[in-house]
């Protein structure tokens, strides 16, 4: 049976990384999708982080990703509370409508 | 491990307990606050930078937070630009409807998390003193909320902000996994042979990204203009300042710190990010017409000119960055009282073009726009050219021989769109005068205009004090 080890998590965590920021540079839609792959590449510093915590014997580690997790919510929240305001003066959320700033 | 020793860090926790305290203060009172909140958190400001003057030195919250001579300098340079800004921003957000208590106490939280950053001794406390900055900031930009721009600029910086820190954070986690620490000390030991495993480098290359996006370097600039362009003045005024001078001060402690070792590595990277930032920063902002957005372009370039005397890696070098983000704030903060006085009948201005004239009808203001725009250029004996004297002197004297060329040419290409503004307001035919400005712009165009004139008059304490801070980091 094939044991997991350090690095399959790496692996997880640095395709979650970059789906994220694909998430974040591909997408033509809308910004919710913005906001979930920024969870994402949070989520994958997280993995990252539990992982060598568990390998290195050393908590710190998981303290970081306590902390990440925290500032992770807060992110979210004032994100959340910037597309509303958006939505009220301009009556939609599409990445490709957020362009009256040109120069 | 170092004790708790929280007592420390008296001057962030009164600023915190302080901003707590005027928030309740704030939300009680039946009518506005925004006046009396903002005094109250000036003085907060002018009360941490005295506890910060008396501040100890050593570590505390077991190796967290490190306060030394470094951190001080940096304190007192960002609290001095906090409690100027947000002068800026009294007159103006009330007559622009948005004079709202919660703006100054965002910027307290916002100074407060500079705090943090700058006294950061662990990747764990930057990433908390980053995000408290970070947050603060996004909800500021979008401040003035029924401003399709204003929310636009606000989001823009949200996401890429957001990026940012993505990035940034896992830079961390390989760093911690590759180094087996978190904490700056034990870092700068594990790294101390000079060798890096290609984890650690890329950790380390991820943390550098995830900092210049904060100072704006190229290639990770591209949110600027658009952020400066939309958000209000003050607030303009705000991100171009202190924040700026906070970021540098950490990209500084972590680069010379932790990964002084590894300096053949960062070297190249803030290297390529210099010669960047000043050829963008020149040549960029010279068909700009909006005044906000030539300034976005403007700061780009001095960054990159901050960021020369970083490549360099020496302790001349990182002297010449402490001088030249003193004397760069005091000189943007002089042209943003500036910009915020420019309103028409009661309409706040932004183009280039309505400064025309203003050489006859406002003479002083002119003059002293005047001198900020000399400064900004680097022309002698004005404070911005030895500002770029010092990071000259210390890219000549490390060899880097392109880079010095490179901001040389560069300079002189800036000069042309200073001097335009200079031109437009002494040459152009103006049209109507501007609205009488309120005083408190006065004062703080006077009182930094008057530094940046006469600081070749005493230039020794400034250069002394960022000689011992950077001896601090080091040494």
């Amino acid at each position: 049976m094939l044991a997991i080890g350090l690095s399959h998590y790496l692996t997880v965590g640095a395709i979650l990384f970059v789906l994220g920021i694909l998430g974040i540079f591909l997408n033509r839609k809308n910004i919710i999708v913005i906001l979930m792959s920024v969870e994402l590449i949070l989520l994958s510093v997280n993995l990252n982080l539990v992982a060598f915590s568990a390998q290195l014997g050393d908590l710190t580690g998981q303290i970081f990703a306590m902390f990440i997790l925290t500032v992770a919510a807060a992110e979210a929240a004032i994100g959340l509370a910037i597309v509303v305001i958006h939505f009220r003066n301009r009556g939609t959320i599409e990445v490709d409508d957020v362009s009256t700033l040109r120069g | 491990m170092s004790p708790m020793n929280w007592t420390l860090a008296t001057p962030e926790i009164f600023l915190g307990i302080a901003g707590l305290l005027i928030l309740a203060g704030g939300v009680i009172p039946k009518k506005e606050t925004f006046f009396p909140v903002s005094m109250a958190v000036i003085g907060a400001f002018v009360v941490t930078a005295v506890l910060v003057l008396g501040q100890g030195e050593g570590t505390a919250f077991l190796g967290q937070y490190v306060s030394d001579a470094f951190s001080r300098f940096a304190k007192v340079l960002i609290l001095l630009g906090a409690a100027l800004t947000l002068v800026l921003a009294l007159d103006f957000n009330e007559k622009a409807g948005i004079g709202r208590f919660e703006y100054a106490v965002l910027m307290l939280f916002a100074t407060m998390g500079m705090l943090v950053m700058v006294s950061a001794n662990d990747l764990m406390s930057l990433y908390i003193g980053l995000e408290l900055l970070s947050l603060s900031l996004y909800v500021i930009a979008a401040f003035d909320r029924d401003n399709p721009r204003s929310a636009e600029a606000g989001l823009k910086y949200f996401v890429l902000g957001a990026l940012a820190s993505g990035l940034l954070l896992y830079g961390s986690s390989l760093v911690y996994g590759f180094a087996g620490s978190t904490n700056f000390d034990r870092l700068a030991d594990a790294l101390g042979g000079g060798t890096a495993s290609l984890g650690l480098v890329v950790g380390l290359v991820f943390v550098l990204a995830g900092l210049c996006f904060k100072i704006s370097a190229v290639p990770f600039h591209m949110w600027t203009p658009d952020v400066y362009e939309g958000a209000p003045t003050p607030v303009t005024a705000f991100f171009a300042t202190a924040p700026k001078v906070a970021a540098i001060a950490l990209l500084m402690r972590v680069l010379a710190g932790p990964f002084g070792d590894l300096a053949a590595q960062w070297s190249q990277v803030i290297w390529v990010a210099s010669v960047g930032s000043m050829l963008l920063g020149a040549f960029a902002a010279i068909g700009q017409r909006n005044i906000k957005r030539l300034m976005a372009y403007s700061s780009i370039g001095h960054v990159g000119y901050a960021l020369m005397g970083l490549a360099v890696a020496s302790e001349v070098g990182f002297r010449g960055v402490l001088v030249y983000m003193a004397i760069y704030m005091v000189t943007s903060i002089g042209t943003f009282a500036v910009l915020v006085a420019m309103r028409r009948n009661g309409r706040s201005l932004e183009q280039v073009d309505d400064l025309a004239g203003i050489g006859r009808t406002d003479p002083a203001m002119a003059m002293w726009m005047a001198v900020f725009m000399f400064s900004m250029a680097g022309i002698p004996p004005l404070a911005g050219f030895f500002g770029k004297l010092y990071v000259f002197l210390a890219a000549v004297q490390g060899g880097y021989w392109v880079l010095a060329a490179v901001g040389i040419g560069t300079s002189v290409v800036a000069t042309y769109y200073y001097l335009r503004i200079v031109k437009v307001m002494y040459f152009d035919a103006g049209t109507a005068p501007l609205d009488a400005r309120p005083a408190g712009l006065t004062v703080v165009m006077t009182a930094t205009g008057v530094v940046t004139v006469l600081f070749f008059l005493f230039p020794a304490p400034i250069i002394a004090a960022a000689q011992v801070a950077v001896a601090a980091i080091a040494g």
